[in-house]
């Protein structure tokens, strides 16, 4: 009966000891890498990177570009998510450096809202000039009348009578 | 008239695309114009000690940021030494991304025009201030704010229309 209780106690230690452990390890790599995965961390870089641009190669985004420029960015990029800082937070600081240039869909200000909405003012203007033209130019319809068989048996009578 | 509609809009839309054509996509608006400068603490490339940005506070003064290894630097590097002493503010120098003995080779064989220079070894201070290309150039005033910033080598006309103006009207806010 000792024996047994000595067991479950030595027992009950081996699994503290061992839940100690990998609560120690787990806080390490929290602290090393803020609860994320590198495999995480590299994953929002490269979602978020390519709505970036890159400032050195205009028309290549951040996560693919090789400019040593790009590569100090995501650097940053990196570094700020693993202290745990959110995407628009990330976002806000390379706007604050470069600017809304940096991303590729502009935010929407006083600025920018000829570029939002333009293209589709532009569309619709056109739809509308189209429309109106069409509507102008097409002349009413002149419905055909079915020919009423009576009409027309009448019609056949006048013609045979006239012809006699 | 309403014949011309599509003529007018013809019009309208020629001249924003011309206009756009006519601008340069180089040229990014930098949205530090009218904010504080980075505040920063870098190592001086002569190894004489570190540098830090309040030292220069109450005065205005011109960052250069340039390389080595930048090939624009070479046609602009002539210019800040015909105008350094013209500035009447510290011209500083900011080795970006540059390896120490490199810029130090360059400033010895063609001369350096800088009052110090900063060795921003890793490009964070760089990043700080919005660089994306080098050679690039600020004016910051006595209170700290960036008053301009110039991308692409500076010549003397850069020299005459954008960087003395942008000094001058430093000072005279500085001084009320």
């Amino acid at each position: 009966m000792m024996s047994v209780f000595k067991l479950l106690a030595v027992m009950g230690l081996l699994l503290m000891s061992l839940h100690a452990n990998t609560a120690a390890s787990a806080s390490a790599e929290s602290a090393l890498s803020n609860t994320l995965s590198d495999e995480a961390v590299e994953e929002r870089l490269m979602l978020l990177s390519s709505e970036l641009r890159c400032l050195v190669c205009q028309n290549e985004s951040l996560a693919s570009s090789r400019a040593p420029l790009a590569e100090d960015l995501r650097r940053e990029v990196r570094e700020q998510i693993r202290s745990g800082k959110s995407n628009p937070q990330i976002v806000s600081y390379l706007t604050d450096r470069y600017g809304d240039f940096v991303t590729y869909r502009p935010p929407w200000s006083g600025k920018t809202l000829l570029l939002w909405l333009g293209p589709l003012a532009l569309l619709i203007l056109a739809v509308g000039m189209f429309m109106r033209g069409i509507l102008r130019k097409t002349p009413k319809a002149i419905p055909i009348a079915e020919p009423d068989a009576a009409e027309l048996a009448q019609l056949r009578r006048e013609f045979s009578e006239n012809e006699s | 008239m309403k014949r011309f509609v599509p003529l007018i809009i013809f019009v309208a839309l020629a001249a924003l695309l011309s206009y756009g054509l006519r601008l340069n996509p180089r040229d990014i608006p930098s949205p530090l114009i009218g904010k504080p400068a980075p505040v920063f603490t870098l190592d001086r490339l002569d190894n004489s000690g570190q540098f830090s940005t309040a030292s220069l506070n109450g005065q205005p003064w011109v960052l250069n940021v340039w390389a080595s290894w930048c090939t624009a630097c070479v046609v602009e590097h002539p210019v800040l030494n015909a105008w350094k002493d013209k500035l009447g503010a510290p011209l500083v120098g900011l080795a970006y991304k540059d390896a120490d003995d490199d810029a130090k080779k360059w400033l010895a064989g063609r001369g350096n025009p800088y009052s110090q220079v900063l060795a921003d070894r890793d490009g964070r201070v760089g990043i700080d201030f919005g660089v994306y290309g080098v050679p690039e150039t600020f004016v910051i005033d006595g209170k700290g704010i960036i008053r301009l910033k110039h991308t692409g080598p500076v010549t003397d006309e850069v020299f005459k229309d954008k960087i003395i103006p942008a000094l001058q009207s430093a000072r005279v806010a500085g001084a009320q």
